[in-house]
């Protein structure tokens, strides 16, 4: 324990003197570095319990046991210490919501109109937002950018957290297509009035709609047909009129690029499935709270899941009350390729790893919740020939922990590295600790 | 055409005046009549316990004259022969707005919305009071006028009087009695002013206060003080005619429409504080809390407004169906019964339902379903006529009552059972009048051929379109009877089918398929009645023509009722009631017990700190040792081996169950209670428990800088309301700061304050004015002691509240995030001798713990939520270890269903954000809040003599693998996973049979609706940090009204 408190002072001797202004983006890797006799997590379920990574010019060179790995120029002793890949946000606003509410200004990541696919979100990724670094701080490498605007809301891209700017922070560019998925839920008369949250699955639906499933399905509709026309205009090549839409969803039906289908009830889900049969699209489902009702089903069809937030409520008062827990693990038995997020609006997505620990606790071994943030995260979004995994060839994306990274009580991250280059722990808000500390006269 | 239509109208009129009143001129003739009728040979039923048969009633001028078995017949009277008739008092209706104007479209529903700009004034403009949902002036008499087609309706439902008012406001002024006939407006009154209504909706009104259930509430409670002080007449009042009537109204029969168990408690016990026993108008669902129901002593007005068995056919629409609606399906029809078994007083009414028409349907299922035939009779007639005290008037079928009555074909409530007539005032109207000869009758049929040969059969007559013809076997008859002209038509050989498919139209075309031998021929009849001789000519197959007859004989023998049989049917494997009326709800409630937890880890919270192999007994509620090697013969043993034992979780701040949580529509809104709406039945209450906490305290939310009266309470799950509450904890208040409260969010803010500086004058000013009024009725104590006649100061609720505060009775959770605001608000507070005790939220209290620390406040905050609105983005997840080292006592809060059933992890993170001690940790969110809370004499640690209100841990509490496996409160076991295991298992079970049970009543033909998914209500602390992400969970002030 003491120890652990004077590290803890040693680095906030090191970042008292710079404002998160001056946290530089890391430099290119220079020379080898081995992490050194650390328990490796290596993110396929494997784990080395006195292992060693060594990396060299951004890429993994030697994952394995500590005895017998290459000697590199910078040593770091992981003695006691956790290793793990960099974990991955799998579907966030990021960069592009600063401050969450009554702000206009500082929102960027819901477009007006119905059909945006032709957005890009990476153009307004803001690498100086204040949130990034709380989330490397906590090991978060990695985040795919997602608009929300519209039925198709646009292109998500993945981007690297350490970058001085969007160009840099590119990590994929424009990975998937994202369909929000209208709601087919019939609400009570008595909710009428278009209730529901501002903006969120149900606006706009109910009150004046007779029949609210109806509604929903006539847009799926409208979007099936819409996608129809743009099958047609990608197999030919020479168009008169370039349709930026058309265009921006090429990518789709080649499977360069992914179709993120955004709802969470079954029907929902199982026009889901429709879609990716009737156009042959990679479909990824990104809510999927009812997801383990039909888990089979969605193994049978190579549909992929993302679970927003393990950190729910139930959707029904008779559903079992730890449902959201245990749902990763549900899914897990059947084979269903999965990734845990965290979308919580208030903790700002720094969660990420309890979110797995949950699942952890309610039926998932602690090596598969780690998959859920990490190699199945980089498998879902398209970047797993590079990252998600502690591998040789991928990129040096890797953390270290003191402790469990799955358990709060444990978790505190030490060291971090994106692409071999070492990322500078801090944030703004272990500055103001500093600062307060100060006032305080605490040590 | 408009000719027509004058000429029309003019007619109507000449009609009308001829039953009008002295003081009317006549245009024509005069046309006076007096309306002298006998009605012979019938059942009489006067009342439920008057049941005369073979009898006569005479009527004379809308009034009853005689009843009896021997009653002479005026030689004036028309005699009306109702052999086989029965005649009933007709029903009253204690709840309807027959003949009220239509209502405007409530522009005043939902809840406070923290975007649109407020209506702060009353829109009704007069000598009026000040709110606008107040509509004491209200008399609905004055609004009165006659309805044909909605008198109709409710004639043909048997009724013949109703108790009308205005369904609008939360106080609506006076009720009419009226009866249903078509007489001109002034002769239908029975009594001008009968009754007093209130309800907790606010109807039409858009003025933005109140905006929740408890705004409502408190706005009674409020009128009530303002009454008694406006009795005598305080000059700077002026004249106020909403307070006036409503003190004039208070001698009437006081109705309020509760329309749900919980409300209809809420409802009684308004009239408690003020000495006033309403009469409550019900939801339907009052089977499911009787015991609390009874305990009101109210007489309740039911509705029989059953729900509809929805569409389960589908697995994915069943799913969003709860357990709780379909058992609410399938057990509502109880309802009536249900009250009847426990005694509790109630009147029926056919408000609330969707078709009015679906009213005797609903009767006889509640009927089926255990109520009995008198009960209903009673509730429908006497029982109504007392509670409105118009039992002299109507209700029985006495001399010299109002000639208001029934005639059935049969005991009125029997299947199949129809209304002839109704009877208003001496009055007929028809209802089923082509039924009246041909009910159930058998007659004598003779065919006269021309031959001279004669054909007899017996003529079983069902009803006015069926009849069996009965000679060598047993024919099929096809009958048309309207009263008057009579068709019948039958083969002589029996038909394999009968002629129930329909091939007989009104040619009598029907020979094909059923003419299957030679002898078979088809008799086609058609007559007339004369009563209880019908004759008239036909023709058979070969075109023969025939004269026939046929004679009266014998009534149908009326068959004791099935109502019995059918009654074993419906009950036959109906569910229970659960408490909660839900799926995880209990059939019996879980018992304290004695409880001996062995060779635990067990994290005191005390000196001793945490102790290995240790045991605790639980006894008569309370920990009664904590040590090693205990022992108990009676106790029930926990093996604890290997599990982590703990205080209960005390959430500071939540707003779980609860009707409503912000009164958001003025600034200072110290008159409201959470207390008023608590909800024990929200699910998020069993939800927590799975999370290990036992104690919440419910705030309210943070729309406003004094915001309102909060409640501790602890998670009993299964008790009511009031058993929930945290007994003899000090009361506190919910302040607020900031973005909320200034209405960051909304553009078109016109609520002052707009700023923090406005923020710190409205409390500057909350205050000045508690002190003052302090003062006057310091000064009014004082002048009493002199003068007996000294007038009083108005009672406030408001700033009752803020005086109690100033004087230490009262202590304030203040939301506040920025460090100017917290600085500010302690200032306010010294300068009128009273401490914040605890800051919540308080994102930036790490910036001035060392003033929170001089001042004497706590800090309960979240671990590590930040940048979800301007004011937070300096909020730290140090902010916890950083308050705790000033010495400031500080505790985890959750302001959030799903967080709070994790609070222990959200304590563990202090461990990660600052390397806090794990055992200080854990405090942060047992001991430290029940300090705040002034309870931790009572819970917060493990020590003999408090409370036992334990969790049991299946692993060190501060980690994330841990789960609660048992929660204790006060000793009783109210969640364990083994029991909630078995739970799900029943939830499963009772889902499944309900589900098929739903899908029967669609097979068997009967009405069913689309599915509709349960959404799940959720109050939320203000709208910046709203937990949307349970799938059907719905801001519960975005609800219409609070039903």
């Amino acid at each position: 324990m003491k120890i652990y408190i004077s590290l803890i002072a040693l680095t906030a001797i090191i970042n008292m003197a710079s404002a998160q202004e001056t946290v530089y983006p890391a430099k290119a890797q220079t020379g080898s570095v081995a992490i050194t006799h650390g328990t490796v997590h290596v993110g396929n379920g494997n784990v080395i319990s006195d292992g060693t990574v060594v990396f060299d010019k951004g890429k993994i060179t030697y994952v394995g046991a500590a005895s017998g790995a290459p000697s590199a120029s910078k040593t770091v002793d992981a003695n006691g210490k956790q290793v793990y890949p960099g974990l991955i946000l799998s579907a966030t606003d990021v960069g592009l919501k600063e401050v969450g509410s009554g702000v206009r200004g500082a929102n960027d990541f819901r477009e007006i109109g119905d059909n945006n696919a032709s957005i890009h979100s990476v153009v307004a990724y803001n690498t100086d937002s204040k949130v990034i670094n709380t989330l490397r701080d906590n090991g978060i490498l990695l985040a795919n950018i997602v608009p929300q605007g519209g039925i198709l809301a646009g292109a998500s891209s993945v981007v690297q957290l350490d970058a001085w700017n969007w160009e840099d922070a590119a990590y994929k560019k424009d990975n998937g297509i994202h369909f929000n998925m209208p709601s087919l839920v019939n609400r009570s008369g008595r909710f009428g009035g278009g209730g529901g949250f501002p903006g969120g699955r149900f606006a706009g639906l109910g009150g004046d709609q007779a029949d609210p499933i109806k509604a929903g399905l006539d847009r799926i509709e409208e979007v099936k047909s819409w996608l129809r026309e743009a099958k047609a205009y990608a197999e030919e090549g020479n168009h008169a009129n370039t349709n930026l839409r058309f265009e921006a969803v090429k990518g789709l039906f080649n499977k360069s690029q992914k179709f993120f289908v955004h709802c969470d009830l079954v029907k929902e889900m199982l026009i889901a499935v429709d879609f990716a049969k009737q156009f042959g699209m990679d479909v990824v489902i990104v809510g999927g709270s009812d997801s383990w009702q039909i888990a089979d089903l969605l193994k049978q069809n190579n549909i992929a899941v993302i679970l927003n937030e393990m950190h729910s409520l139930p959707t029904m008062q008779d559903d079992d009350v730890d449902q959201p827990y245990k749902t990763p693990a549900m899914l897990q038995k059947a084979g269903v390729l999965f990734a845990i997020n965290d979308e919580h609006e208030e903790s700002r997505y720094r969660n990420l790893m309890f979110n797995a620990g949950t699942a952890a606790t309610y039926g998932l071994t602690k090596e598969q919740a780690l998959s859920a943030i990490t190699l199945n995260a980089a498998k879902i979004l398209g970047v797993s020939d590079k990252t998600g995994s502690l591998e040789v060839g991928k990129d040096a994306n890797v953390i270290i922990s003191n402790g469990d990274i799955l358990d709060m009580k444990s978790s505190v991250v030490t060291n971090a590295y994106i692409q071999g280059r070492q990322l500078e722990m801090t944030d703004k808000q272990k500055q103001l600790y500093e600062r307060y500390k100060y006032k305080y006269g605490m040590k | 055409m408009m000719k027509r239509w004058k000429l029309l109208l003019a007619v109507l009129c000449i009609t009308k005046l001829a039953s009008s009143q002295e003081t009317f001129p006549v245009n024509g003739v005069a046309d006076k009549r007096e309306g002298c009728y006998a009605f012979t040979n019938a059942t009489i039923i006067k009342d439920v316990k008057n049941k005369l048969s073979n009898a006569t009633m005479v009527v004379r001028d809308g009034r009853i004259v005689a009843v009896g078995n021997n009653v002479a017949i005026p030689k004036d009277a028309v005699v009306i022969d109702c052999k086989d008739k029965y005649i009933y008092p007709s029903f009253i209706d204690a709840y309807s707005d027959y003949g009220m104007p239509q209502q405007q479209a409530g522009a005043g529903r939902g809840g406070f919305n923290f975007n649109a700009p407020a209506q702060l004034e009353s829109n009704q403009k007069g000598a009026y009071g000040w709110n606008q949902a107040l509509h004491t002036d209200v008399n609905a008499v004055s609004l009165f006028t006659t309805d044909e087609t909605k008198a109709k309706g409710l004639r043909d439902l048997g009724f013949g009087t109703v108790l009308t008012h205005q369904k609008d406001g939360i106080a609506r002024g006076t009720g009419a009695v009226v009866t249903l006939s078509k007489e001109n407006d002034n002769l239908v009154v029975l009594k001008d002013k009968a009754s007093a209504h209130y309800s907790l909706s606010k109807g039409s009104s858009t003025q933005s206060y109140p905006s929740s259930l408890m705004g409502t509430i408190a706005l009674l409670r409020q009128t009530y003080l303002d009454a008694q002080w406006y009795k005598n007449k305080p000059k700077t009042e002026g004249l106020n005619l909403s307070l006036q009537s409503f003190i004039e109204e208070q001698n009437l029969p006081q109705i309020i429409d509760g329309g749900d168990k919980w409300n209809d408690l809420r409802a009684d016990r308004i009239g408690d504080e003020f000495v006033v026993q309403y009469i409550i108008k019900g939801g339907g669902n009052e089977y499911q809390r009787l015991k609390e129901v009874a305990g009101t002593k109210a007489t309740y007005i039911i509705p029989l407004n059953f729900p509809v068995a929805q569409d389960v056919e589908d697995p994915n629409d069943a799913r969003q169906v709860s357990l709780a609606d379909m058992k609410a399906w399938e057990l509502a029809p109880t309802n009536p019964a249900a009250l009847e078994k426990a005694g509790i007083p109630f009147v029926l009414t056919a408000a609330d339902l969707r078709d009015p028409k679906l009213f005797t349907a609903n009767l006889r299922k509640a009927l089926d379903y255990g109520l009995s035939e008198d009960k209903a009779l009673e509730a429908l007639t006497t029982a109504p006529a007392q509670l409105l005290k118009i039992d002299d008037q109507v209700g029985t079928l006495d001399a010299g009552k109002v000639a208001n009555f029934i005639i059935t074909s049969a005991p009125v409530f029997n299947t199949g059972t129809t209304i002839l007539q109704n009877w208003v005032q001496g009055h007929k109207y028809g209802v089923n009048e082509n039924s009246w000869n041909t009910t159930a009758a058998i007659y004598n049929l003779v065919l006269n051929y021309p031959d001279g040969n004669t054909a007899s059969y017996i003529l079983d007559v069902k009803n006015s379109t069926t009849a069996n013809v009965i000679g060598k076997d047993t024919l099929t008859g096809r009958l048309s009877y309207d009263g008057k002209i009579v068709k019948l038509s039958f083969s002589t050989v029996p038909q394999r089918r009968g002629f129930g498919g329909g091939n007989f139209g009104g040619q009598g075309n029907f020979g094909g398929g059923g003419a299957n031998t030679a002898n078979n021929k088809t008799i086609r009849l058609s007559g007339v009645s004369n009563g209880d001789v019908w004759q008239g000519n036909g023709t058979d197959t070969a075109g023969n023509m025939i004269l026939w007859t046929a004679t009266y004989s014998k009534a149908q023998e009326v068959k004791p009722d099935s109502s019995s049989r059918r009654r074993n049917n419906s009950l036959a494997g109906i569910g229970k009631v659960t408490y909660p009326f839900s799926g995880y709800g209990w059939e019996e409630a879980p018992q304290q017990e004695t409880i001996l937890i062995k060779n635990a880890t067990v994290w005191t919270n005390e000196r001793e700190g945490k102790l290995t192999n240790t045991d605790v007994l639980i006894k008569n509620g309370k920990i009664a040792q904590v040590g090693k090697n205990l022992s108990d013969a009676s106790a029930k043993v926990i093996d604890g081996t290997g599990k982590h034992v703990t205080a209960g979780i005390i959430d500071e701040h939540s707003h779980i169950a609860a009707a409503s949580i912000n009164e958001g529509a003025q600034s200072v809104t110290s008159e409201v209670r959470i207390a008023d709406n608590l909800n024990p039945e929200d699910v998020s209450i069993y939800r927590s428990l799975s999370g290990g906490v036992t104690s919440a305290h419910i705030l309210h939310g943070s729309a406003n800088t004094i915001g309102g009266q909060t409640q501790l309470i602890k998670l009993r799950w299964g008790a009511n309301d009031d058993d929930l509450k945290f007994k003899g904890a000090d009361p506190f208040i919910k302040f607020a700061l900031g973005e909320n409260v200034k209405r960051t969010t909304s553009s078109t803010n016109n609520r002052f304050p707009d700023t923090r500086m406005g923020v710190e004058e409205v409390q500057m000013d909350a205050f000045q004015r508690a002190k003052d009024y302090e003062n006057a009725w310091k000064q009014y104590d004082a002048d009493k002691k002199k003068n007996a006649n000294a007038f009083a100061p108005r009672r406030d609720l408001e700033l009752d509240a803020l005086v109690e505060i100033m004087n230490h009775k009262r202590f304030i959770t203040c939301h506040s995030y920025v460090q100017s605001e917290i600085n500010s608000t302690m200032k306010v507070a010294e300068k009128f001798g009273f401490n914040v005790n605890t800051f919540t939220h308080i994102l930036e209290g790490y910036k001035v713990a060392d003033k929170m620390k001089a001042h004497g406040a706590n800090a309960s905050t979240f671990s590590d939520w930040w940048y979800y609105k301007n004011e937070v983005i300096d909020a730290i997840p140090y902010n916890a270890v950083l308050m705790q080292h000033e010495g400031v006592n500080v505790a985890i809060n959750s302001d959030d269903a799903e967080m709070q059933r994790r609070l222990n992890q959200e304590a563990a993170k202090s461990i990660k954000y600052g390397g806090m001690s794990e055992e200080d940790a854990l405090k942060m969110v047992t001991l430290n809040p029940a300090k705040m809370l002034h309870v931790d004499n009572k819970v917060g640690s493990i020590k003999a003599g408090k409370d036992a209100d334990i969790v049991i841990w299946t692993d060190n509490p501060l980690s994330i693998y841990a789960k609660a496996q048992t929660t204790i409160v006060d000793g009783t076991v109210y969640f364990d996973r083994d029991k909630d295991m078995e739970l799900r298992k029943k939830i499963t079970s009772e889902r499944q049979r309900l589900i098929n049970k739903m899908a029967g009543e669609r097979r068997a033909g009967n009405p069913v609706v689309p599915p509709v998914a349960s959404m799940e209500l959720m109050n939320f602390c203000d709208e910046d940090h709203g937990h949307t992400k349970g799938l059907l969970i719905m801001d519960a002030s975005k609800l219409e009204e609070n039903k």
